[in-house]
């Protein structure tokens, strides 16, 4: 199967403007400057493409929420990649930075937007100044900037760097740093596509990365061939999962939505290092619940709806394994600690939250746990779930729930013995990877 | 002062947005290029070239991470020790980068050369363990490898001063 989103598999090269036009880049520009805005929209919806930051919104869906009456309109594009296990749009970037250019513009031109900006996080410093380069190309090419090859149609793409804020990769967050603030989430409604709620006060799409690279091949070649790449009408199309952890190969992975989780990790991901047994997934990064590895789960389908069967979700499918020697309160711990700092303060739940998750993790940690942590920390984590502006709230309870409700003798292990010498030493070190360093040095906010 | 030494970086700046407050961010990064670190006298700097008070350019340098509101080593090293880098021996590998620069977290060489902190994710997940050192990245490290890094950086500050180059 070609790939999609990664070309640079089939065509090398093909970040330069001259190579990707050779290559049938911006013919669905092209296609879309001859068709209607509406008519741009209904393809893309007719796609069933789904969002692929982690929401798996139908973007056709959200482009048609645009009022078409405003007069001014922007195409966010959302580079913020920071959950823990994701590194996919990085790649996209490097490789084939004109496509996501292209699928931009499309979006622009079909919601009839004033300009695209992409946010990128601020450690993509290097990429967002080549990024800068190829957007150049472009306008040179006059593929971009006034009056794209003679349509009357003019849009011009600017990136524009975060720096070092997780919270900013939700989208209403994002929104207020490109204004110049703090990246906080937005009381909604009203949404980014209504008046009020986007950039600067206007209608907004904020679309990830992937999601716009998928849409010139969907303009080119229509939506139901899209849809029958894999056969799939409710996940259709290809998933770029990034797999990381204890795996031979670690990497993205471009495959049809729908392999499982079984392929992923032992024939592309040439299995478990070392030899060892799986023992737990998160399928999504640090904010999804975790998975124990059982044989039903292996050979559950990677889509939008056969993960949430199993009990997680797929979101940006970033696919963190860890083997039979991981310590899963030390994961939950590490993931604590993660959203603890990226927590924004904006809501209490969540601020308060994370800091006391983490504080009582730590102790348990330490060897020093109570047998009523285990309570607590329940206690804790469902009190900060549907009640803050975003979803990080529920991304930081999220795991520590389920890491205890599926790994309960984990947990266990650490409170009832109290050992200090479980405490110092991690379960197994085989090198590279240490793990269950249950004595970690208490990492601070930086 | 960056508004003359950055002046045309500054005016396309301001150019991409509607609102020049859109502009305080990258105006941040012009002010730690040019002094090393977020000075007190840069954020008056961004203040007035984007109408802000200075005490919300503050909030904005201190909101962000990659902003150091406080001066750093030439090299500033941020080792990832996130959960899927750390399941691939970050933690190790930072401890290790620690005790070889004998540096505690965040702390700076005596030599004033390298900062040593840990960051969350950076996006590198399947290369650990890895770091950023001055905004570009460092992957698929180990000690040995570092050590050449670091060597290699240290000759470069060595020829940077004319001092002849160690091995």
């Amino acid at each position: 199967m070609p790939n999609i989103i990664y070309r640079e598999k089939d065509v090398p090269n093909i970040h330069q403007f001259d190579v990707y036009t050779q290559n049938g880049g911006y013919d669905g520009l092209k296609k879309a400057l001859g068709m209607t805005p509406v008519e741009v929209i209904n393809e893309v919806k007719a796609s069933n493409l789904r969002g692929r930051g982690g929401a798996g919104f139908p973007t056709g869906t959200k482009w048609s929420f645009i009022p078409q009456s405003e007069p001014v309109k922007y195409v966010v594009v959302n580079a913020d990649e920071s959950e823990t296990g994701t590194f996919k749009d990085r790649q996209i970037l490097e490789n084939n930075p004109h496509q996501l250019i292209e699928g931009a513009l499309i979006c622009a031109y079909a919601i009839q937007a004033k300009a695209v900006y992409i946010y990128l996080r601020g450690e993509f410093w290097d990429l967002a100044h080549t990024l800068d380069q190829h957007i150049e190309d472009a306008v040179k090419g006059n593929l971009c900037g006034d009056n794209i090859n003679g349509s009357g149609f003019s849009c011009m793409v600017y990136t524009h760097l975060g720096a070092g804020a997780y919270i900013c990769g939700e989208e209403s967050a994002l929104l207020e740093s490109l204004e110049g603030k703090l990246g906080q989430p937005r009381v909604r409604p009203p949404f980014p596509a209504q008046k009020g709620g986007g950039l600067y006060g206007e209608p907004t799409v904020v679309n990830n990365v992937e999601t716009l690279t998928n849409v010139p091949w969907i303009v080119v070649n229509g939506a139901t061939a899209y849809k029958a790449i894999n056969g799939n009408e409710q996940s259709p199309g290809t998933k770029i999962f990034c797999l990381s952890g204890h795996v031979n190969k670690p990497g993205n992975y471009e495959l049809p939505m729908g392999v499982t989780f079984r392929e992923l990790i032992y024939e592309h991901g040439g299995g478990i290092t070392n030899g060892k047994k799986i023992k737990a997934i998160l399928p999504s990064g640090g904010s999804g619940p975790i998975l124990n590895a059982t044989d039903e789960v292996l050979d559950c389908k990677l889509t939008y709806e056969d993960v949430v069967k199993v009990g997680s979700i797929l979101g940006s499918a970033s696919v963190i394994v860890m083997d039979e020697d991981t310590d899963i309160t030390w994961v939950a711990a590490k993931i604590t600690k993660f959203f603890k700092h990226e927590s924004c303060g904006k809501c209490t739940q969540c601020r308060e939250g994370t800091y006391w998750l983490d504080k009582v993790l730590d102790r348990i940690m330490k060897g020093e746990g109570k047998p009523t942590d285990i309570d607590l920390i329940m206690n804790i984590a469902k009190n900060m779930q549907g009640v803050t502006l975003c979803a990080l709230g529920d991304f930081a309870a999220n795991p520590i729930i389920w890491t205890i409700k599926n790994f309960p003798d984990d947990f266990k292990a650490h409170i009832v013995t109290k050992a200090p010498e479980v405490a110092a030493k991690p379960a197994a070190k085989p090198a590279p990877a240490p793990r269950g360093k249950a004595a970690a040095p208490a990492q601070g906010g930086d | 002062m960056i508004a003359e030494k950055y002046a045309d970086r500054i005016s396309k700046t301001f150019a991409k947005y509607p609102d020049k407050r859109s502009a305080v961010m990258p105006l941040l990064y012009m002010v730690q290029q040019e002094y090393g670190w977020v000075t007190p006298e840069g954020l008056v700097e961004v203040a007035e070239l984007t109408d802000l008070d200075p005490t919300q350019v503050k909030s904005i340098a201190g909101f962000y991470t990659m902003y150091s509101e406080k001066p750093k080593g030439k090299y500033w090293l941020q080792v990832c020790t996130d959960l899927a880098c750390a399941l691939r021996g970050a933690d190790e590998f930072h401890k290790q980068l620690k005790t070889h620069l004998q540096v505690e977290e965040g702390g700076t060489t005596d030599d004033g050369l390298f900062t040593v902190e840990h960051v969350m994710c950076l996006a590198a997940c399947d290369k650990a363990p890895m770091l950023q050192c001055n905004f570009h990245f460092h992957e698929n490290l180990d000690m040995e490898k570092m050590k050449v890094l670091l060597e290699q950086w240290r000759n470069e500050v060595n020829a940077a001063v004319g001092k002849p180059v160690e091995s």
